[in-house]
């Protein structure tokens, strides 16, 4: 085969590999219609539904992987692919958006407008590479982690509430899950620095720990105070006590306790310390390569997602805003208010990259303990004092 | 928590061709021990195998970025043991092309701290305002990097036309970039936690220690061949000598942007006082230089370079010391770096503007 030296090469190859995929396809399935009796009368119901549609979704329903289906919301939609989507999208963005800022072009020739491939044409690069690990490394741990940071990020998917009715699971303490599985992320540090078996990975994992650990705390009190005001553990409670005033309204100190302290979780500039790359190479990733390597990071982004979605429920509102659709749309207009607002925290983080340094680890934890912990603890007073002049007519149910 | 002895290089992000070897107790730094080496090139021995013009080139390799500052020292070491007086104009063309690499080389400095502190538009922009004056310098020499623009007894050609325009309004436009990048970088609060008052050398300790050029100065020493020896048209231009007295990284950020200023006032200056007429003297044949020995020094972007220089009368020089201000510098790396934190190495150790090419020579 040819070279792929343009962007119509690439195409070709694509359309190539795709109707290939498509002849396996259609293969496999004819096999399956005549062998399986459940989707055995699938070929009327693909004619029929060409005609009209609602048969084929009624039919996927049947089958229990239908648009309301727990299935799909998991997989789909709210769920996984949806957030790997928007991961890769905001990877380009982030790209470009810097490039901008520092008088750069960023991804330029992948995909027709400004590289919008670029990281397709990332992941496959990243595909094709050899899959390394240091000889001496624990090799089971080293390998699960990749998995871990995407089941973290994943995890957290689940509670996000994108909108009144349409989400994957409602809890009455989902606050309490995404904060358990938000503790268990410097784990994830910790562990890959410690299987790497190398020095740089370890300090990473190091640092990692601790500014995970030092951040979480001013993190929860500072979640805690929109708990009492809006008197429920459960998200989607929380978004409905906004219906008339965001929290970050009420409570603008805890809005910035809580979005500093998101991007030392997320590890963002200005605190990339596991990773700073100038000091200890690349930190606890240094020793991963090929699709490990790909997959903590797509881990990572789903979790900067999933982090800026909580942000959003907990102070912006959730899905709350103008209805611009007619009556009986009201879940895509939630759904996307909810995913404007999730992409406008997103570019604020991004923003933060591109002006600022890096902080040195003693300083970080001198912040947290003596400066974020402090305005959390202000914060919470400030809520409690809210609560107790009944200034704010949810809450006190605690 | 035992000793944990890590190598920072030769193959790091924030150390290239050259290796710290770090012992650390937990996060902070006991001993730094330079490995400097990786990058030698025997550059005096081969200065003895090639003819004074054959030197050109390759003297201005170990500082590349500084090439012109670099061949200032051999040049006049050349002319000291030749006799030779350069024509005025060739002088002030000599100059421009100077202070042109000493801004250029400080752009770089800015640039790399800026990505030793993790900070990726502080690397952006002055690589890409770095851009307008190679544009300038390729202009007048021909060449974007090495220029092997200056020769025994001048310069190699005239500036073309339109070099006076181009050069003010890159001046002006860089002058407000600078403010820019006060604002944007130096007076940032994280750049300033990471800096200030971190990686102290008291002036004592900077004298004793015989570190040269913009590490000197923000020691708060006031030392500058150019105006201490005055050389070329040196003695002829009004400009300052920044001096701080903070002794910190922080403050060798800072002299270097006051530097760049005072480079494009003299650039100026120079473009403005240049009379006309030739610029090189007219050497017919070999460049054969006297019997004899000279001591030459010019004031680089990174310090003194010096150049001593012996003849015997023969076609190529009989032995050369070539003495750069990174290798002075060096001495300096451990001993700010005691006490430290890990986290401070590439900082701290970047300030000093160590380019261990150059100090490898």
């Amino acid at each position: 085969m040819s070279e792929i030296r343009t962007f119509p090469d690439f195409l070709k190859r694509l359309i190539i590999v795709l109707g290939g995929l498509l002849i396996l396809a259609i293969i496999i399935f004819g096999v399956l219609i005549y062998t399986v009796p459940a989707i055995s009368n699938f070929n009327g119901i693909l004619l029929e539904s060409l005609s009209n549609p609602i048969v084929m979704l009624n039919y996927l329903d049947s089958l229990g992987v239908g648009i309301n289906s727990l299935f799909f919301k998991i997989v789909v939609f709210p769920g996984y692919t949806w957030a790997a989507i928007i991961a890769a999208e905001i990877i380009w963005f982030e790209r470009k958006f810097l490039a901008k800022m520092q008088v750069r072009v960023g991804p330029l020739y992948a995909g027709m407008i400004g590289g919008i491939l670029q990281p397709i044409a990332d992941v496959s690069k990243l595909i094709f590479k050899e899959l390394i690990s240091p000889s001496r490394s624990d090799k089971l741990i080293f390998f699960t982690i990749p998995l871990l940071v995407n089941a973290i990020g994943a995890t957290l998917l689940a509670v996000l509430p994108v909108s009144e009715g349409w989400l994957i699971m409602r809890s009455e303490v989902s606050m309490l899950i995404v904060f358990a599985v938000i503790g268990f992320a410097p784990i994830t540090v910790l562990l890959a620095g410690w299987a790497s078996y190398s020095k740089f990975p370890f300090i990473g994992g190091l640092r990692g720990l601790h500014q995970m650990i030092a951040f979480e705390i001013p993190m929860l009190i500072a979640a805690l105070s929109v708990v009492l005001l809006s008197g429920s553990l459960d998200l989607v409670n929380i978004v409905q006590a906004q219906s008339n005033v965001w929290f970050i309204v009420l409570m603008p100190i805890g809005a910035i306790v809580f979005f500093i302290t998101l991007l030392a979780e997320l590890e963002r500039i200005p605190f990339d310390l596991p990773e700073a790359e100038s000091e200890i190479v690349m930190g606890y990733l240094t020793e991963y390569s090929s699709m490990a390597f790909g997959g903590i990071q797509l881990g990572t982004y789903i979790r900067f997602y999933a982090l800026s979605g909580i942000f959003t429920t907990l102070f912006l509102g959730g899905w709350h805003g103008p209805q611009f659709l007619p009556a009986g749309f009201e879940i895509i207009n939630q759904i996307e208010w909810f995913t404007i607002k999730t992409l406008l925290v997103m570019v604020t983080i991004i923003i933060l990259r591109g002006v600022n340094p890096r902080f040195r680890i003693d300083q970080l934890l001198r912040f947290s303990w003596s400066r974020l912990l402090i305005l959390a603890f202000l914060n919470l007073f400030i809520a409690i004092f809210i609560l107790q002049m009944g200034w704010f007519p949810f809450g006190g149910g605690i | 928590m035992s000793e944990l002895t890590v190598s920072i290089g030769p193959q790091h992000p924030g150390a290239g061709h050259f290796r710290l070897i770090v012992k650390l107790d937990g996060d902070k730094i006991i001993e730094v021990n330079p490995d400097p080496g990786y990058v030698h090139r025997g550059e005096e021995k081969i200065a003895e195998y090639r003819n004074y013009i054959q030197n050109i080139p390759h003297f201005e390799r170990p500082g590349i970025h500084d090439s012109s500052n670099m061949l200032f020292a051999y040049v006049q070491a050349v002319e000291g043991l030749m006799k030779l007086e350069v024509p005025e104009r060739g002088k002030y063309i000599r100059v421009i092309m100077a202070e042109l690499n000493r801004i250029i080389s400080h752009l770089y400095y800015l640039a790399i701290y800026g990505i030793f502190v993790g900070h990726s538009t502080m690397f952006m922009w002055p690589m890409g305002d770095r851009e307008h004056f190679i544009d300038l310098a390729q202009m007048i020499s021909g060449q974007r990097v090495g220029f092997a623009f200056l020769l025994p007894g001048g310069v190699r050609n005239d500036m073309p036309e339109g070099v006076k325009t181009r050069a003010n309004d890159a001046c002006n436009y860089f002058e407000k970039r600078l403010i820019e990048y006060e604002r944007i970088f130096m007076n940032n609060p994280i750049f300033e936690n990471r800096t200030k008052g971190i990686g102290k050398l008291s002036k004592e300790d900077a004298i004793n220690l015989g570190v040269v050029g913009p590490t000197l100065r923000a020691s708060g020493v006031k030392a500058d061949i150019r105006k201490d020896e005055p050389y070329a048209v040196y003695d002829k231009l009004d400009f300052d000598i920044p001096v701080s007295k903070d002794c910190d990284s922080w403050a060798r950020a800072w002299i270097h942007i006051e530097e760049m200023r005072q480079s494009m006032s003299i650039i100026k200056q120079s473009l403005k006082d240049m009379p006309s007429g030739p610029v090189k003297l007219n050497l017919r044949g070999q460049v054969r230089a006297p019997p004899g020995e000279v001591f030459s020094r010019a004031e680089a972007s990174r310090g003194t370079v010096s150049f001593y220089l012996v003849s015997n009368g023969d076609m190529n020089p009989y032995r050369i010391r070539l003495i750069t201000p990174s290798f002075r510098n060096l001495i300096a790396i451990p001993h700010i770096l005691k006490g430290l934190l890990l986290a401070d190495i590439p900082p701290v150790f970047w300030s000093l503007d160590y380019w261990p090419v150059e100090a490898d020579r």
